[in-house]
């Protein structure tokens, strides 16, 4: 528990800052059935973040770090809205669900290719990662040919811009976040990417897939992209190659530092993720609504990370361990996955 | 370890031969596809288009070099265009401009450096944070893309100096050609250079051997902001404006330069040259890209990914044999 206080710290103060300088911030009002409000805005607004760093949570648990999953939001965007665009049937709830299936069926491959080299060819994560970064958009500018496609299908729409009470990309990556949470925990799966994350060598000597595992996370990390990228582009009803998605793997890897998950791997917390990605929207929001221009929401992410990492260093923390020596210091692999995701 | 026992053996150049190769033959692709391609100027344009990388390409190799890597370089030469614009619009004089330019590079590459050494992070995260923090602060400056008007900082970026034969180059040229030079002098003569391959081969010897791994660890990091920071008055000399959108994803492909240009990704062995090398062949791609017409320019994109690729393999497989 004594990890997360940090990002609940922040993100509280976030919140109080929120209300002194607009006093209606939580109130929420009811339209046509559907939820209206700054927090649903908030939450909606960082679906997509939080979905892909759910699976950069699982990549970066077995020591990785996948930096194609921004261009890996971009390609599944283009792939449905050019599908949608181009079939007979553009209106069609069959074309829609077509048009993402396919879109999802590629992120697969795309997430079986990093896990490929990752896992097989054991090429340093980062590293193989940048392959698919460097040619992705590039692959996506390729599928639009450079052009903002723009598709008029509500089926599609209703993805990043539906509601059922609470907008659908909340509700969906909630769901993303609640399966993960269950599988996780319920099952050994938790344990074993985190055994592979401590030393992918020991525990394939213990027994453990360390290859099939880690091949999973990258596929599992894809397949989050592109869902997110499906509700990126669906919310706009365009597909922009150059710009869906652009700097959303720094969001990513950002939410699941803040959220306490260590990058040198072996334990993670997805609880930390949900916290990290809601301080990061909540941060974003309370720059925007402060009259900043958005763009300059980067240099507070920024000086947020240096803090962060400051905080997490090995240093800062012995600094701390020293002045407190009755806390003892967490040992990764002590810890059962029950008690890392809470 | 790999990599100092890579540095043992002959198959260590093979890598920057192999680049050499892929030079000429891209060159040569192009020269047989199209007419006036193998001309001397079409050549000195490689240099002129790609000075910027090829400066950014030589910072980035040092950091490679030590096994780091350095994600801000895009986003500080892109601070560097706004500051140089920025700068000269408010009335400022040029070698002012010029050295606030330069500071500004060294000192967040000063303190991304200490960052990493002092506070044991991983350089990838630091320099995350860093490029973050560039990319906001050209923000914080302008929203809006600044040009330059000041005749005397245009004349630098427009003047042309004659080589003979028809053939000419720009300043900038000169300034890669430069960093180059000093660059090679630092890596191959230097204390400060043995440092930096020592540092990537195995930083536990290097600490035992009592190098000073703390001071070179940071230094990699100041002299990839100071080039850096060159590249984006460089950048400012060729566009003449600054803005900060500038070089989006630039850092992707001085990375990508380095590594086609055989420089091992873990760390301890290769070449700056490499690295020039490297850059331009990603030069010429975008150039048959552009002589053919017909080819989108995303393509160079999806070639550089897929060289990429093919280097990293081949490092792969050289660790590889060289460990067992």
């Amino acid at each position: 528990m004594n990890r997360l206080w940090w990002p609940l710290g922040a993100l509280v103060a976030l919140l109080v800052l929120n209300v002194v300088v607009t006093p209606s911030f939580f109130s929420l009002r009811m339209q046509d059935g559907h939820l209206y409000g700054s927090v649903i805005d908030i939450l909606k607004n960082g679906a997509p973040t939080l979905l892909i760093a759910l699976g950069m949570t699982l990549v970066i648990a077995t020591r990785g770090i996948d930096l194609s999953v921004g261009a890996v939001v971009a390609i599944a965007a283009a792939v449905t809205c050019s599908y949608i665009a181009g079939s007979d049937d553009q209106g069609g709830a069959s074309t829609a669900l077509v048009g993402m299936a396919i879109s999802l069926g590629l992120c697969l491959v795309l997430g079986l290719w990093n896990g490929f080299l990752v896992a097989v060819l054991k090429i340093q994560p980062i590293v193989a990662t940048l392959v698919l970064m460097t040619a992705g958009r590039g692959i996506a500018m390729l599928i639009t040919d450079g052009q903002i496609i723009t598709v008029n299908n509500e089926t599609y729409r209703a993805v990043g811009a539906g509601f059922v009470l609470l907008p659908l990309a909340i509700l969906i990556s909630v769901a993303v976040l609640a399966i993960v949470a269950v599988v996780t925990r319920k099952t050994a799966l938790g344990l074993l990417i985190e055994a592979v994350g401590v030393n992918p060598e020991a525990s394939r000597l213990a027994g453990v897939q360390s290859r099939t595992i880690i091949w999973t996370v990258y596929v599992f990390a894809a397949l989050c992209a592109g869902v997110a990228g499906l509700m990126i582009s669906s919310n706009v009803s365009a597909a922009d190659a150059n710009n869906a998605g652009l700097w959303i793997e720094m969001d990513a890897i950002l939410a699941v530092v803040i959220g306490g998950t260590s990058l040198a791997g072996g334990r993670y917390s997805l609880t930390g993720t949900l916290l990290g990605a809601l301080v990061i929207q909540t941060l974003t929001t309370t720059v925007y609504t402060a009259g900043i221009a958005p763009e300059v929401t980067l240099v507070f992410k920024a000086v947020v990370v240096v803090i962060v990492i400051l905080f997490q260093s090995p240093k800062v923390q012995s600094l701390f361990r020293r002045r407190r020596p009755a806390v003892p210091a967490p040992v990764a692999v002590d810890l059962t996955p029950q008690e890392v995701a809470r | 370890m790999t990599a100092l026992s890579v540095s043992r053996v002959p198959s260590r150049h093979l890598p920057v031969v192999a680049t050499f190769a892929l030079f000429v033959l891209t060159f040569g692709a192009g020269s047989v596809s199209f007419d006036n391609f193998a001309s001397g100027q079409v050549f000195a344009n490689l240099f002129i288009d790609n000075a910027h990388l090829i400066v950014l390409a030589v910072g980035m190799t040092f950091v490679i070099l030590t096994g780091g890597i350095d994600l801000s370089v895009g986003s500080v030469l892109a601070l560097s265009t706004m500051i140089a614009a920025a700068g000269v619009k408010a009335g400022w004089p040029v070698p002012l401009v010029i050295v606030v330019v330069l500071l500004t590079g060294s000192v967040l590459g000063l303190l991304m450096g200490l960052m990493i050494h002092k506070f044991d992070v991983q350089p990838f995260i630091v320099t995350l944070a860093g490029m973050f923090l560039a990319r906001g602060l050209c923000f914080v400056i302008s929203i809006e893309s600044i040009s330059i008007k000041d005749k005397s900082y245009r004349a630098l970026g427009m003047d042309r100096i004659a080589l003979g034969g028809g053939v000419s180059i720009t300043n900038n040229v000169l300034i890669a050609v430069v960093v180059l030079v000093v660059a090679m002098y630092v890596l191959h003569l230097t204390r400060f250079g043995r440092t930096v391959y020592a540092l990537g081969g195995s930083e536990p010897s290097a600490r035992l051997m009592g190098l000073k791994v703390g001071f070179t660890k940071v230094g990699v990091y100041v002299v990839s902001g100071f080039c850096s920071s060159l590249a984006g008055l460089v950048f400012s000399f060729y566009t003449a404006s600054g803005y900060g959108l500038h070089a989006v994803g630039m850092e992707l492909e001085a990375i990508a330069a380095v590594v086609i240009g055989g420089t091992l990704l873990a760390g301890g062995a290769g070449y700056v040259l490499g690295s020039v090398v490297g850059a331009l062949v990603l030069g010429t791609i975008q150039t048959i890209i552009s002589f053919d017409g017909t080819l989108n320019s995303w393509w160079t994109k999806i070639v550089i990914g897929a060289l990429l690729l093919a280097f990293i393999v081949l490092h792969r497989l050289i660790v590889r044999r060289t460990a067992t």
